[in-house]
């Protein structure tokens, strides 16, 4: 591969530095690379940046807002695309500690986007002397950043003309960079793929060397295009390399707080994990029979919960499927959660890799609930597919799943027939048309060009090029502030509505996660409890980002007590979870940290990114408004599917009398009920994180949370009513 | 007539809390079930009778997301 173009390759530049010194988890200094000019950096990390905004997607969405303006787009150089560490990422004593999180403004939202990735990259950018990597303007031609770190080098090469597909291209670079066999867990390689170039679905894949399969493994930075700008930026890869990695690699203040909780949550997870979620069998997919159950697994485009084909596709196929015991699954050194679990030896039926036996990374839980019930394929084998060329490709399954589930729906309504498909006939259920959109999207060819912009713009193509009803469409396309949904259904959780509706940066189940404890549990009965909930766990999952973390350790494994000794929401906030959090903080930093100082941090970078959507043009209450399908029945097909619950509702809470009433009829008085109680849940989410009845953060509250800086002022008194 | 987590539900006779998780089709492996407050424990959900006016708290400890 790049041997036989080895002729049209160019040393750009180059760039020596002093490599690392981590000094209480934080090296306080960012490295800089502009790809227009050729330039490459040191750059320091203000003191008050650190105080204000801790570290990580913190650091990331700062630095970005200075770099852009209110008219940047995503495809302007000006535009930047940041990698973020944070100060206690790189634990190994604690498990879910080697996160990245990626900051960039999206093609999908054309506001800030962020996502948080497993791999080894942010630890190694850190160990090398850097905070974060950020990466402003455009090359001319492909080209491979490769960062040394230990010889405290970093070199950019032009590489045109090689195949941006991950699958091949990370062996080739794992052969070309790492100087033998051992050598080669010391590399992370972030990939995309030409998906990423001809779809705005783009992603990124992160790597680490899983050395007992002898195979590099990726996951994925998956939401919102951030591929896109990757491949846009004509980045091909890039190559970080550090040898070194020990417990003592962050100069931890305290190490002894760090082994104190590593030791508490390590116990719990080999003790428990088995009886509890499975992560370390299954990993997410352990999910996809709970919202089967419990009718929150989305089937033909969000409108039914559940499937009877669903058993087709359950945990227990899953277990069999995925290669289990291995040590490489932990996608960060020392984490024993080790729930990144993949199928070896899976052959291509379909596209460039046909017959080829390849390892598939997955699936996660939103892949195989996206492309099995949302699309109506309930076929492991296809599930498998899907995932490998999404991933291969750099497009996002949770993204293409949605769409693809929407344009089904399209088709079976005769808003797109075979003619526009271009022969392809998208029932849903039809996995062989399915593969065959996917490969097209990836191509930028045939119907896969419309696929690939999204649903948000798939809307407007419809409507002004084939008449398509704009209101129906707009019930029935499951995105929000352009972000395509991730899988569960919500109808019957207002909470959840609101958790994907509110969230900053579109509908992504990691900003927060309350069906069970609002629909099921039914622990959070009331609007102030909505509205706290809504406060409480969207801060807290985003400390994860500003820190280096992963979610997952927090809350797939409980102490065994935990439910016992804590009750209602507090039992779900964990609590001697969040004491490690703490103790974590404390041990790295040296700073001591206590719950509601956890939520402070949390609180001054969400409500920044809440601002930057105000700055983009977004951020109001408008945007918040999600699809009347995440909300209630759309058709009458499926307001019969629960005839049951939705006629109880009517009488008993409603109070509508719906004797001789048509469907429609009924229909209709329901989502008058249900739309007004999403309007009041935003109200009542708005007052409760201080925001105006707009949902612009308030004077006050950002003088209170001391990011009061004249810019972000003169923003907000724009906005005062 | 029966609380189950808050939500009216009818009462019959002899409904154990087993019964009652299958007539609910509570599935989830994590479960924790209180009666008027007071915890009942997995080996005793075959035995123990939910009574006519009970309040019943179901909670399923599932992460998700």
């Amino acid at each position: 591969m790049f041997k036989a173009s080895k002729e049209n390759q160019k040393l750009l530049t180059s760039f020596e530095f002093e490599p690392g010194k981590v000094e209480k988890g934080y090296t306080d200094r960012r490295l800089y690379i502009n790809l227009s000019e050729n330039k490459i950096e040191e750059k320091p990390i203000d003191l008050q940046v650190k105080e204000t905004f801790t570290g990580g997607r913190g650091y990331g969405i700062w630095y970005l807002w200075d770099a852009v303006s209110s008219k940047t787009k995503w495809n302007d150089p000006e535009n930047e695309i940041i990698f973020c560490t944070g100060p206690i990422c790189g634990v190994t004593q604690y498990s879910g500690t080697g996160k990245t999180h990626v900051v960039t403004l999206s093609p999908e939202t054309e506001t800030v986007n962020d996502n948080n990735v497993g791999g080894y990259l942010a630890p190694f950018l850190k160990f090398s002397g850097w905070d974060l990597l950020e990466i402003q303007g455009k090359a001319k031609e492909d080209v491979i950043i490769f960062i040394d770190g230990n010889k405290g080098k970093v070199i950019i090469e032009e590489v045109p003309g090689i195949n941006s597909d991950t699958y091949l291209l990370i062996e080739k670079l794992t052969e070309r960079y790492a100087d033998d066999e051992k050598d080669r867990r010391n590399l992370s390689i972030v990939s995309s793929g030409r998906g990423a170039e001809n779809t705005n679905l783009g992603i990124l894949n992160v790597s680490w060397y899983d050395v007992r399969r002898r195979k590099v493994r990726i996951k994925q930075a998956g939401r919102g295009g951030t591929g896109s700008v990757f491949r846009d930026k004509k980045i091909l890869a890039i190559v970080t390399k550090y040898a070194g990695v020990n417990a003592s690699s962050n100069n931890a203040a305290y190490p002894e707080l760090i082994t104190r909780a590593g030791q508490r949550l390590t116990k719990e997870i080999l003790g428990l994990d088995h009886v509890q979620n499975g992560m370390r069998e299954i990993g997410t997919v352990n999910l996809l029979d709970h919202m089967q159950n419990y009718n929150c697994l989305p089937v033909h485009n969000f409108k039914f919960g559940s499937h009877p084909d669903a058993f087709k596709i359950n945990a227990k196929i899953w277990h069999q499927r995925m290669t289990q015991n291995q040590a490489g699954d932990s996608c960060w050194v020392g984490c024993a959660m080790r729930c990144s679990h993949a199928v070896d030896g899976f052959e291509l039926t379909t596209g460039p890799l046909k017959g080829k036996k390849v390892l598939v990374d997955g699936p996660e839980y939103e892949t195989t609930a996206g492309f099995g019930g949302n699309c109506g394929c309930f076929d492991p084998d296809f599930i498998l597919e899907a995932n490998f060329y999404c991933d291969n490709y750099g497009m996002d399954t949770i993204g293409v799943s949605t769409t693809m589930a929407f344009l089904m729906e399209c088709y079976e309504n005769n808003i797109i027939n075979k003619e526009i498909t271009e022969g392809l006939e998208l029932n849903f259920g039809n996995a062989k048309a399915a593969l065959e959109l996917i490969h097209q999207m990836a191509e930028g060819k045939g119907f896969g060009k419309v696929a690939g912009l999204g649903i948000r713009q798939i809307k407007k193509v419809l409507v002004e090029k084939y008449g398509a009803d704009a209101k129906f469409l707009q019930d029935i396309g499951m995105e929000c502030k352009g972000m395509e949904f991730s899988e569960y259904v919500t109808k019957e959780s207002l909470a959840q509505q609101g958790g994907y509706g509110i969230a900053n940066k579109g509908p992504q189940h990691d900003e927060s996660w309350l069906i069970f404890m609002d629909q099921v549990n039914n622990q959070i009965p009331t609007f102030k409890d909505k509205a706290e909930a809504l406060h409480y766990f969207p801060l807290f999952r985003t400390w994860f980002s500003i820190v280096g973390l992963c979610k997952l350790p927090w809350n797939d494994i409980e102490p065994e007590d935990n439910k016992q000794k804590y009750h209602g929401i507090e039992a779900a906030r964990v609590p001697e979870h969040v004491e490690n959090y703490c103790w974590l903080f404390e041990g790295v930093t040296g700073k001591h940290l206590t719950s509601e100082g956890l939520i402070l941090q949390s609180e001054r970078v969400h409500n920044l990114q809440r601002l930057f959507n105000l700055r983009m043009g977004f951020g109001t209450r408008e945007h918040d408004a999600v699809p009347y399908r995440a909300v209630g029945p759309v058709t009458a097909e499926e307001y019969e599917s629960r005839k049951e619950l939705y006629d109880q509702q009517l009488r008993e809470v409603i109070k509508f009398d719906i004797e001789g009433k048509t469907t429609e009829e009924k229909m209709e008085a329901l989502r008058d009920y249900r739309e007004e109680q999403y309007q009041k849940l935003c109200d009542a989410v708005y007052k409760r994180r201080g925001w105006d009845a707009n949902g612009v953060p308030t004077l006050g509250k950002i003088k209170e949370l001391k990011i009061d800086f004249p810019e972000i002022v003169e923003l907000v008194k724009k906005y005062q009513s | 007539m029966i609380k189950v987590n808050g939500r009216d539900m009818e009462w019959e006779e002899n409904l154990t809390v087993e019964l009652l998780l299958k007539k609910c089709k509570y599935t989830f492996p994590l479960i924790m079930v209180k009666i008027n407050g007071k915890f009942i424990p997995k080996e005793k959900y075959k035995d123990v009778l939910i009574m006519d006016n009970d309040d019943v708290q179901v909670i399923h400890s599932i992460a998700g997301g």
